[in-house]
């Protein structure tokens, strides 16, 4: 095994398409998409790092190209040491990068996390399913023009604008965990809470004696 | 299922294909006792053996990593504490120190040790609260009620020092919220006199007990292999016999001053995954006492950090330099340089980590947490199947997770 000072270097010498990429702390190579599972994989055979700690993406915004990179930090078990690989997508449009689940089982759900955050496509991920957010969900959230507070809209709920005084819409929640609507049920029908719209803000509960004449009549 | 016996007509045998087994799909969770949060677990059954496991996480989901981009460093560390909740001060600290490591600042040794004290309460606090829910999960109910009185004596330690017991949010990028109160290192070394013969006691509980050692001893084995290919770290590591702690492999905070062994098992099974948690709040305590100890005196903050520590409240309000230099910290953020660092601490449940990406300012560009919880978690497909029904109980008890950090 080469010295571990020195893995960048060894690197570099076995894939010259490679470059040293600037960090602040451990080392980090620049890699492209069509090397990136041979250098994890040397790294991980050749070099002694065996843990996949973790997988994200970072989203430069629109209008940078390459938009998305995809990094890989890799830990070493044996000398303690992290590596930082990362990769750019090749399509800022439509972003895909290859899957690292053939090399270790924990890929699977960052690469599924990262999917669902940033739209990222991983090429030979077994089952890329959204995994924070639930399936129908229509949306990346952690790509930069999806905006924080909810998304704009010429003609926003009225309660929204009203109280916030925002042209948004919120998030939509269609299909998502303990939502009883999926837009073919009617909400006050399938929310039992929701029924008695008798009495809400706009129009006051009515009192115990008027209650009490709406049973006479 | 092929039958031996015999039957005296061929249309009565035709009825033995009507007794194969119809694998049954059982939803576990969200709103699980032994699910420990919302994690649900798409179960298919044989029976009762499990042969299928799909978690299904995300219930929890805030979109952390989204509030954290659009916020100073500064504003986000409330947000650390409810990623593990049960130990909220060591995330604040892995936080501060992934900042801190980013703007290439030392804080000084009293910061260091403070927060390496308050790191191993919130561990024993942590461990503590696994083991109560875990002896539940497994049918003692008596060791919870002994882990949740140790765990208030420690809320109350934390609520002294932070002034509140559960989301302390105790740590600011180069620093700390405010410096130990008086006398507060010796109530936690009296603390500690207590606690160790106490712990003794609970440990006792669980240890030899037949019951206990019937529902977890074999259970839910992880191979060392299986744990470092699916990024498991923490105790869920340890009990599979890697010997890795971050405490241990990469000080930081100045965990290379003190001596403390890193506890690991055998066999990987739930059994294992439990002595390691007892062991480590042992070694937690040990290290306490070393801190308590050789308390350093001086600057509990970064002194030099204008542009990133605010200064003493007194001097804000009678000094115009530093009333400007708090005005910056907070209106602007803590300033830190462009680059990119990635760090992970020991947490109780294993290595929390940030890799924080920084266009120069007081705002993340963009800051992904490394969840331990979510990587222990991502092993229940494989580790789930073969198993009972009620082993998955033992064995969800025993990778000891917690969902705000899971879901982040």
């Amino acid at each position: 095994m080469p010295a571990t000072a020195a893995v960048t270097t060894a690197l570099l010498e076995k894939f010259p398409q490679v470059s040293a990429r600037a960090s602040l702390d451990h080392e980090a190579v620049n890699v492209p998409p069509a090397q990136t599972l041979a250098v994890l994989k040397a790294l991980r055979d050749d070099f002694g790092f065996d843990l996949l700690t973790d997988v994200t993406a970072i989203d430069w915004a629109m209008g940078h190209s390459p938009r998305f990179t995809v990094v890989h930090h890799v830990f070493s078990t044996t000398n303690h040491r992290y590596v930082r690989v990362a990769t750019d997508c090749a399509d800022d449009l439509a972003p895909s990068a290859p899957s690292a689940c053939g090399l270790w089982a924990a890929a699977n759900w960052h690469e599924r996390e990262t999917f669902d955050m940033f739209g990222i496509r991983f090429e030979g991920h077994p089952d890329l399913r959204r995994i924070l957010m639930w399936d129908e969900y229509p949306h990346f959230p952690l790509r930069k023009e999806f905006p924080l507070a909810g998304i704009e809209t010429p003609l926003p709920d009225f309660e929204v604008s009203a109280e916030t005084g925002a042209k948004l819409i919120a998030a939509p929640m269609m299909g998502g965990p303990f939502v009883a609507s999926s837009g073919e049920i009617n909400l006050t029908e399938a929310e039992p809470s929701a029924k008695d719209e008798s009495w809400n803000e706009g129009r006051e509960k009515p009192k115990a004696a008027e209650a009490a004449d709406g049973l006479k009549g | 299922m092929s039958a031996e016996f015999s039957f005296p007509d061929a249309g009565a045998k035709t009825a033995v294909a009507e007794f194969e087994t119809e694998k049954m799909s059982l939803s576990m969770g969200p709103s699980h006792p032994s699910t420990h949060g919302v994690l649900r677990l798409q179960l298919e059954l044989d029976g009762e053996v499990v042969t299928k496991c799909d978690p299904v996480v995300g219930y929890l989901h805030r979109g952390d990593e989204k509030i954290a981009e659009n916020m100073t460093y500064n504003q986000f560390v409330p947000y650390t504490d409810r990623l593990d909740y049960l130990a909220p001060l060591a995330n604040n600290m892995a936080y501060a120190i992934a900042v801190e490591k980013l703007a290439k600042l030392e804080v000084p040794a009293r910061c260091q040790a403070i927060r390496v004290l308050t790191a191993e309460l919130a561990r024993i606090s942590a461990h503590l609260l696994g083991l109560g829910a875990f002896g539940i999960d497994t049918g003692a109910w008596t060791v919870f009620m002994y882990a949740f009185t140790e765990r208030e004596k420690l809320y109350k330690l934390f609520e002294e020092l932070t002034g509140a017991r559960f989301t302390t949010s105790y740590s600011r990028i180069g620093g700390l919220q405010r410096d130990v109160p008086e006398g507060w290192t010796g109530r936690v070394d009296a603390f500690c006199d207590q606690f160790l013969p106490i712990l003794e006691e609970i440990l006792a509980m669980l240890t030899r007990n037949k019951i206990f050692m019937d529902r977890t001893v074999g259970v839910g084995a992880i191979s060392k292999e299986d744990a470092v290919a699916y990024g498991l770290t923490g105790p869920n590591l340890r009990g599979s016999g890697v010997g890795l702690d971050l405490r241990k492999d990469r000080p930081y905070s100045g965990y290379e001053q003190y001596e403390f062994d890193v506890p690991v098992g055998t066999k990987g099974d739930s059994y294992d995954r439990y002595l390691v948690r007892g062991e480590e709040m042992r070694q937690s305590v040990r290290i306490i006492r070393q801190v308590v100890a050789k308390f350093p005196g001086g600057p509990w903050y970064a002194t030099e950090a204008k542009r990133i520590f605010a200064p003493p409240k007194d001097k804000i309000l009678t000094s115009m330099e530093e009333l400007i230099q708090n005005f910056m910290i907070v209106t602007e953020g803590p300033q830190m340089p462009p680059g990119e660092v990635y760090f992970e601490a020991e947490n109780p449940k294993g290595a929390l980590g940030f890799f924080i990406v920084s266009k120069g300012g007081g705002v993340p560009w963009r800051l992904k947490i490394r969840a331990p919880s979510f990587c222990n978690l991502s092993i229940l497909p494989k580790v789930c199947v073969g198993n009972m029904v009620s082993d998955v109980v033992s064995i969800l008890g025993s990778l000891d997770f917690v969902m705000g950090e899971c879901d982040r």
